[in-house]
């Protein structure tokens, strides 16, 4: 099943729906970082709040998603992890290191706009200065 | 239920398929007892209380519950069915387990009466060899099948009420609190096993779920000593919370606790350390930005 990506301002919103094959995180992947470029995206929030299992290859498809698109230019934050899974995660070793999460997608726009803010404001300001 | 499946197994036939001869000498047996009921009860009680056992009961508790179990007994041995005896046992085991009486005791008195009726049994049939031995064969089986009813009855009460604790400490042991607006405290206090951790941290990723808690402080200064695997727990809690989108910060490591996790080389650098539980609430407070101020400094200067 494909994952839809919404473009919402600046940011870009993966809402996954339903448990996904391999081959489909491998396309949320690289759909995504293609999308990262064309839309000028400053954010990506991926809402994997409907899956109750998520695999050692799900997790680094996430963290993967996350680094190439830091390396696009855009910030990425995972939402919605649900208890359980967390636990499950922790317990397996599968951390998300290096990778942002927050409660829901509220919690993950808000987050963004604060780390894109930042940057927005501090980007310019330095080559002003220098 | 475990006993009945024991029951179910043992060796002694069952009482319907038993030979007529042994049906008929245990209503013998019974007659015998039912006939010497009050003496054989007060030699039993008097024995009880010179071997110093049930020493939390007073005489006459002691007396009105030998008459009971004494007739439970009889009834057991009558009709051969165990069920009215584990049902009693159960519910004297639950009058008696409060007020300290020890398994040894119960297996002792149970013990001891089947000893006095046996006695009695000798004191009878004394002429007559060889009904003794056939009525001994009889008794005993059913006997030591009592004693082994009444012993197993008052463990697994007893195991049932230290089930029952436990889950209520455990319940006590972990409430999770709001402070303010998305900052939840999570004071732990006793021994962390790993049942518990589990238990612990399945808590708190709920509660940051409903309360949205962005902060979480985690109070371990009840805890007395703690090892790689409690430290590993605390790590995994801290990775779990943050997997929902919350920062953990860990509050009154004791110096023994912070000596021991150097030592034994637990990576705690991915975990937030804040002395005591003030200065983490003013941590959290500060990541929350919020910033508490003297009232005066808040009224306008005239």
């Amino acid at each position: 099943m494909e994952v839809p990506i919404l473009k919402q301002g600046h940011y870009l919103i993966a809402s996954i729906q339903s448990a996904l094959t391999d081959a489909d995180l491998s396309q949320l992947r690289e759909a995504l970082i293609e999308r990262v470029g064309r839309f000028r995206a400053r954010g990506v929030i991926v809402d994997v709040t409907a899956l109750d299992v998520m695999d050692s290859f799900a997790v680094r498809t996430l963290r993967d998603i996350a680094h190439m698109a830091r390396l696009r230019g855009a910030e990425t934050v995972i939402v919605g992890i649900q208890p359980e899974v967390a636990f499950a995660m922790v317990q397996l070793g599968l951390t998300l290191k290096g990778v942002s999460t927050a409660l829901d997608l509220e919690e993950g726009l808000a987050f963004l706009n604060i780390q894109t803010q930042v940057r927005i404001d501090r980007g310019p300001g330095r080559i002003d200065r220098g | 239920m475990a006993t009945k499946a024991k029951d179910a197994q043992s060796p002694l036939p069952d009482p319907q398929t038993q030979t007529e001869s042994t049906a008929a000498l245990l209503r013998e047996l019974v007659a015998h007892l039912r006939q010497n009921r009050t003496q054989l009860r007060e030699e039993w009680a008097r024995r009880i209380t010179r071997a110093q056992l049930l020493t939390a009961m007073t005489e006459e508790e002691i007396f009105a519950e030998a008459t009971s179990v004494y007739d439970n007994y009889v009834e057991a041995l009558e009709t051969g069915t165990f069920e009215a005896l584990q049902a009693y046992a159960r519910n004297l085991s639950e009058r008696i387990i409060p007020r300290g009486v020890e398994t040894h005791e119960v297996v002792g008195i149970v013990l001891l009466l089947r000893d006095v009726l046996a006695r009695s049994l000798f004191g009878k049939y004394h002429e007559d060899f060889d009904k003794l031995n056939r009525i001994l064969d009889a008794y005993e089986p059913a006997a030591n099948r009592i004693a082994n009813t009444v012993a197993v009855g008052f463990v697994q009460e007893r195991e049932r009420i230290i089930r029952q604790q436990q889950e209520a400490i455990r319940e006590l042991s972990t409430p999770v609190l709001q402070v303010r607006e998305r900052l939840l405290i999570l004071p732990i206090i006793g021994v962390i096993d790993p049942q518990r951790a589990r238990q612990l941290t399945e808590q708190l990723l709920r509660a940051i779920r409903t309360n949205r808690a962005k902060v979480v402080v985690i109070d371990i200064t009840g805890v007395a000593a703690m090892d790689s695997n409690v430290a590993n727990h605390l790590v995994q809690t801290v990775e779990a919370s943050r997997l929902l989108g919350a920062t953990v910060i860990v509050t009154g490591l004791s110096p023994e606790i912070a000596q021991t996790l150097v030592t034994i080389g637990v990576d705690l650098s991915e975990m937030a350390t804040v002395g005591d539980l003030q200065g983490g609430i003013e941590e959290a407070e500060r990541l929350l930005g919020y910033k508490v101020l003297p009232l005066e400094e808040l009224t306008p200067k005239a």
